[in-house]
């Protein structure tokens, strides 16, 4: 009889126990990854849900195509997850949940992420959705090495576009790599060369109005540049329309002299050249208007359609704390978008010393991005620019059209897209 | 008559054990199959056995088509139909908005008209190459010759690789510092950029698809070949007939039904290529190897502000080009069949 007492009051204690558990409630974030950030996230979770044991995290983690694919489809139908990571911000904004009235510290989270709020917003609202996981932004990657084996300095504060593409070719000829300055295939990337060339891109009336004196001469450059053999034809007029094409390959095999891309290679670069050459971020090339890369990145935001709006609040407060968001930007080694873990410093973890230097560049760079570049990040019709810019400038690289013939089409391609999306 | 019976005095014969759980299906079907008969009645139980692959072929095939035509009808960047502005025939009007339909240049949608050209002239030359070059391979195949099975599995073996490991194959053959060039540069030539020449791309644009796609067709004119009657063969050799007459009198003419099938097959899959070309060249340079379908998934998916309106117009055209291509088909198989009945 006692025994079988004994059974009773275990048994009972069990499913006192279980359906404790069950009645955490569960928040899911649907999450991709470049490189180790889904496991720090991962382990910063576990330390939440230990001091919150009424909230069940789970993390789906998904391939990138899912975020870009199917997540509009599901948001388009009023489901989806309760938060998650995605790029393409502003275009979904509508489908984000404002935390403001679920946070502790509304204002503290607004302060903390004040310069990149926009990015994810409409236009005019003062919604707080969520935060930039890490910001990342454009610039050049310098092979220091084969610089130093053939006597160039790397060019420093100040240096103008031409000065880059001159210092580049003299060490591809001294060092004879094939490829003096590579430039990713993407309308992002060009833009913020543009602006500093004096590319003004937005017009009095708030609508694109993109060629202008700033962005032609950029253009020009890159023509020139192609035609010079100073940049790869393969990479800009080797693919069609808005395709992205990088040199990531051709610069870790030391092929490359400098290549312009951004922050978000630093990780992998690192793993991938490891000892075989010395490599380093570089200042941001200058032109007449400014001196500046693009910035951008990605967002962790909480969906509207959330069943449990309080507990996503909870879970968004935590993780856009300061200690968590230094943290997961050390362990990640992505630039912290918080504004006082910028200001701080970050102690990136990493033991390649290539790795230090270029994040400090970087980080330098995202707070003197000029506002422009800035504002394109939560400019509407940034998309259909830079989709315009590049699928024509690619025609132009592949020697299928002319500048004068590619301006008249870029104008079109972003008029009819601002038609097309204003219906 | 009960299986027990049927076997009474001897050990039953392993078919009989096991076709006992076929019978005790086909007896526990009898009865729903009989009421079928009687309500369908005999005529319409061809329908009933149909009916099933046509509710999978309506659900996959025919709505989305019919969901693709009203979406060509809309315009506006929403994704659900019930969100999107009806705009007649607009997107049509664009795409067909030309100065000079030979020029892309001169059109509103260059691009469109572009990957029109570009898969214009890559049907023409693949097709031709690809249904020459894989009757040249059957006749080859067909022949007396050592380790005959080994050829046959060699031809045949890019058949079975996913096109975009194809792509990917020949891209690291093709690029700066692939394959081809450093043979070509350990011989002393220079470096040339294959995928970012215009010419040189469609050209392996084209010979990549061959490739892939030759061991496929060789099969089928394979199967044809051996099942033409050798005494045929044998006639004409005792006739003193060459092996070109041969061939024109005997092979082609027995061989047509397998080639028209190549022909056709070769035909739709070319008017559809987009895999192994996207990998291979991204329809660069500039737009050379832009394909259509490309184009359709570039309009549609590829960009921020999808365009699904314009894409789905592209994607009616196409479709209706491919519906021509097969009734092309079905046509010049009817008229054999005619011939050949006379």
């Amino acid at each position: 009889m006692k025994g079988f007492k004994k059974l009773t009051l275990g048994a009972l204690a069990l499913t006192l126990s279980a359906s404790a558990s069950l009645a955490a409630t569960e928040v899911r974030i649907m999450w991709y990854s470049d490189g180790n950030e889904g496991e720090v996230l991962q382990d910063i979770v576990k330390r939440f849900e230990t001091q919150n044991p009424d909230i069940k995290v789970v993390i789906d983690n998904v391939a990138f195509g899912v975020i870009k694919d199917q997540l509009p489809v599901q948001l388009e139908a009023g489901r989806g997850p309760d938060i998650v990571r995605v790029v393409e911000l502003k275009s979904q904004a509508k489908h984000w949940l404002d935390l403001r009235a679920h946070l502790k510290d509304a204002a503290t989270f607004e302060k903390s992420f004040s310069s990149t709020l926009d990015w994810m917003r409409d236009d005019g609202s003062n919604a707080l959705p969520g935060f930039m996981t890490q910001l990342t932004i454009t610039g050049p990657l310098v092979n220091t090495t084969l610089f130093e084996q053939a006597g160039v300095p790397v060019p420093g504060d100040k240096a103008t576009w031409d000065e880059w593409a001159a210092a580049a070719r003299k060490v591809a000829q001294n060092q004879k790599v094939p490829i003096a300055l590579a430039f990713d295939r993407s309308g992002h990337r060009f833009m913020g060369p543009a602006i500093s060339m004096g590319a003004k891109v937005i017009g009095p009336d708030g609508k694109p109005a993109l060629v202008d004196e700033g962005f032609k001469a950029m253009a020009q450059r890159i023509a020139d540049w192609h035609k010079d053999g100073t940049m790869p034809r393969e990479i800009w007029g080797g693919v069609a329309g808005t395709t992205y094409k990088g040199a990531n390959d051709e610069f870790v095999n030391g092929q490359v002299a400098v290549y312009f891309s951004g922050s978000w290679q630093v990780a992998q670069f690192s793993q991938k050249i490891g000892d075989k050459f010395d490599w380093s971020a570089g200042s941001e090339p200058c032109g007449p208007a400014a001196c500046t890369g693009m910035p951008g990145g990605a967002g962790l935001v909480a969906v509207k359609y959330s069943q449990h709006p309080k507990e996503v609040a909870r879970v968004m407060e935590y993780l856009a704390s300061e200690p968590v968001v230094r943290e997961f930007s050390e362990r990640t080694l992505f630039l912290p978008a918080h504004q006082g873990v910028a200001a701080k410093g970050v102690d990136f973890k990493s033991k390649d010393p290539n790795v230090k230097k270029s994040l400090d560049t970087f980080l330098k760079a995202t707070q003197s991005a000029s506002p422009l570049a800035l504002k394109m990040q939560s400019y509407k019709w940034s998309g259909a620019i830079y989709a315009a810019a590049i699928s024509r400038l690619g025609q132009v690289v592949s020697g299928e059209a002319q500048l004068a013939d590619a301006y008249v089409r870029i104008e079109e391609d972003i008029k009819q897209k601002v038609a097309e999306a204003s219906r | 008559m009960s299986i027990v019976s049927e076997t009474r005095g001897q050990a039953p014969s392993l078919s009989i054990v096991l076709a006992a759980p076929l019978r005790l299906v086909m007896g526990a079907l009898n009865a729903p199959m009989s009421f079928v008969q009687r309500r369908f009645g005999l005529g319409g139980m061809g329908a009933v056995f149909l009916a099933p692959n046509m509710l999978i072929f309506g659900v996959f095939v025919l709505i989305p088509v019919a969901i693709n035509l009203a979406y060509s009808f809309t315009g506006g960047m929403a994704i659900f139909f019930g969100e999107r502005h009806v705009v007649g025939f607009e997107q049509y009007r664009t795409l067909f908005a030309c100065g000079d339909y030979t020029q892309p240049a001169t059109c509103r949608e260059d691009a469109f008209w572009q990957s029109i050209h570009n898969t214009i002239f890559f049907v023409l030359v693949q097709v031709t190459v690809l249904v020459l070059a894989a009757l040249g391979t059957a006749l080859v195949l067909n022949r007396e010759m050592r380790s005959r099975g080994f050829w046959r599995a060699v031809f045949f073996f890019p058949v079975l690789l996913s096109p975009v490991v194809v792509g990917l194959i020949w891209k690291w053959i093709l690029q700066r510092d692939g394959l081809l060039n450093a043979v070509l540069v350990d011989y002393g030539f220079d470096r040339t950029l294959w995928l970012a020449e215009r010419n040189w791309a469609m050209f392996w644009a084209i010979f990549v698809s061959v490739w892939a796609h030759l061991g496929f067709y060789a099969l089928i004119l394979l199967a044809g070949l051996q099942a033409i009657p050798r005494d045929l063969y044998e006639a004409a050799m005792m006739d003193g007939t060459g092996r070109l007459r041969t061939f024109w009198r005997i092979t082609l003419p027995l061989l047509w039904p397998n080639l028209l099938v190549v022909i056709t097959l070769a035909l739709i899959r070319a008017v559809q290529i987009f895999d192994e070309a996207y990998v291979l060249t991204g329809g660069g340079p500039g737009t050379s190897t832009l394909f259509i379908t490309q184009y359709i998934y570039e309009t549609g998916f590829a960009h921020v502000l999808r365009n699904l309106g314009l894409a789905s117009a592209a994607s009616i055209l196409m479709g209706v080009v491919l519906v021509g291509l097969t009734l092309l088909q079905l046509m010049a198989s009817n008229r054999r069949n005619r011939e050949g009945n006379r």
